[in-house]
């Protein structure tokens, strides 16, 4: 059977799975589809939940990534409020918690990861709640307003976006980070210490090196939260927001080779024959890094959903693009190219007091990565650097008086 | 509800109605206009929605800001009438709008 006439069926409806559709049916396939998804909502952005749709600036229509139209008009069948419980590679089918059995031609595991549970006593409390899904921010909003008291638990883009957010709000907001730094996972010392300056000018209180031993509360009810060190912060409602863990258990169960992660190769082919996993749920080949990895981001979404399209369909593989991320704070934009992992050296370009510079990260001479706050020409042409592996002098990229437009001629040029 | 007229690099035409208040971006987007990619979902973070606006729309958009400025400066065949769709907001007088996508990657 040619690629454009399989049935194929997508587990999993974020940015990755969406995306599979859509590049398949631009790619001229022609088979059935079907779209499955655990969530009751047709596939959505993620991103602006901690941001703008918190705030109440964007409304709940404008998160959804495609019309309501679209599955009808390109004959995709959405099966919603459904998850998906054992996938048989050899029969290649695969049973939903429904009770109805899907027969494929190709599988698409794109079930990302869902937020990690802290595994203290008083986790079940009300009042303690995450930040992954609309359903997670729809039950945060009506606590989101002026003199509530928020204990977000973990300094990571999420934690620290719904911090900035809650805190334009008029909410008082306390940060327990157990790491030294914030950011850490994500970003450099320099960038951790902007943001925590950043925090903090804005009247967030944020703890470090800070461990939480339980929740507290009274009648089922989240009252605070206490420290390892014995101490207990009140607060109306706590965010957890540290890290999310792969949905990988049907792949395992189903005896496809797992990591932390989803195994897949360049073109998303999992071990088992014509099953593909993509998104947030798979390991994959970091082209740049010549290493494995799991990627949580919107780009690693959208570019492992091409990926997959086109293996399926037998068509050219898409291009392979650094890493890239994007956090967006108070009026900060901060974007991210590359991983910094590994780096012996970063470069800072411009002044962090003036609210618009960069770190540049580079391991033996050549750039790996680049953070850039309010500064797109670092962002993009750090972009390029990465992505050829450019060595760039120190001294060159920490001086502002040369422009990024030379400096990427220079290192970027045919030689 | 305003229309928008998006070119393909190929040529081909088509035509969609917006709701004022959403981004040109976003209307591509939510109706399959290809070329038109927005991994950013419209933050400005990425320039993959890079149109090329008809010269005859171009007074009636919003001024760029900085970081749109910023982005389109180191952005790939950038024209004189080159704009990010996740930027202009669609309003009753950019009825009748056309734009040309390039084609992103």
């Amino acid at each position: 059977m040619t690629g454009k006439s399989q049935k194929v069926v997508v587990l999993g409806a974020g940015q990755a799975g969406l995306q599979t559709v859509v590049s398949l049916r631009q790619l001229g396939h022609e088979g059935e589809i079907v779209l499955v998804g655990d969530e009751p909502e047709a596939p959505y952005q993620r991103p602006p939940l901690s941001k703008g749709y918190l705030k109440g600036e964007l409304e709940r229509e404008r998160l959804y990534l495609k019309g309501e139209d679209y599955y009808a008009e390109h004959e995709v069948s959405l099966r919603l409020g459904v998850s998906a419980e054992a996938i048989d590679t050899a029969a290649r089918t695969v049973r939903l918690s429904d009770g109805a059995t899907l027969d494929w031609d190709a599988l698409v595991i794109a079930t990302g990861a869902r937020a990690r549970r802290l595994d203290v006593h008083g986790a079940d409390l009300d009042g303690v709640l995450e930040l992954r899904t609309m359903a997670d921010i729809d039950r945060l909003k009506p606590h989101a307003r002026a003199g509530v008291n928020v204990l977000v638990v973990g300094a990571g883009y999420i934690g620290l976006e719904a911090a900035a957010a809650l805190t334009q709000m008029g909410a008082k907001v306390k940060v327990l980070e157990a790491a030294p730094q914030v950011l850490g996972r994500v970003a450099g010392p320099e960038i951790g210490q902007f943001f925590l300056e950043t925090h903090r000018a804005a009247g967030v209180e944020i703890m470090l090196n800070a461990r939480l031993s339980e929740f507290v509360g009274e009648g089922g009810k989240l009252t605070g939260a206490r420290l390892a060190e014995g101490d207990i912060v009140d607060c109306d409602i706590a965010l957890v927001g540290v890290g999310v863990v792969p949905n990988m258990e049907i792949a395992e169960r189903a005896g496809i080779r797992c990591g932390n992660g989803v195994c897949v190769d360049e073109q998303a082919k999992t071990s088992a024959e014509s099953v593909y996993a993509i998104g947030d749920v798979a390991l994959r080949p970091l082209t740049h890094y010549r290493r494995e990895g799991r990627l949580e981001s919107v780009h690693n979404a959208i570019e492992g959903g091409k990926i997959a399209a086109a293996a399926i369909m037998g068509a050219p593989p898409p291009p392979i693009d650094v890493p890239w991320f994007w956090s967006d704070q108070y009026a900060l934009k901060l974007q991210t190219a590359g991983l910094w992992t590994g780096a012996d050296e970063s470069v800072l370009r411009g002044e962090p007091q003036s609210g618009r510079f960069a770190v540049f990260y580079l391991k033996e001479g050549a750039v790996i990565a680049v953070d850039a706050v309010n500064s797109p020409p670092d962002f993009i042409v750090g972009k390029k650097l990465v992505a050829a592996g450019a060595r760039v002098a120190p001294g060159e990229l920490g001086d502002t008086s040369i422009s990024m437009k030379e400096i990427s001629a220079k290192a970027l040029s045919p030689s | 509800m305003p229309k928008i007229t998006y070119v393909d690099a190929n040529g081909e035409q088509r035509t969609v109605e917006a709701k004022t208040g959403m981004s040109v971006m976003e209307a591509a987007i939510k109706n399959d206009v290809p070329g038109i990619d927005a991994d950013c979902g419209g933050a400005c973070a990425c320039a993959t929605c890079h149109v090329y606006v008809d010269e005859e729309w171009l007074p009636k958009l919003d001024e760029q800001q900085a970081m749109e400025q910023s982005m389109l400066d180191f952005a790939e065949n950038v024209q004189s009438n080159s704009r990010l769709s996740c930027q202009i907001k669609i309003t009753e007088e950019l009825d009748g709008m056309v734009t040309t996508p390039e084609s992103q990657h």
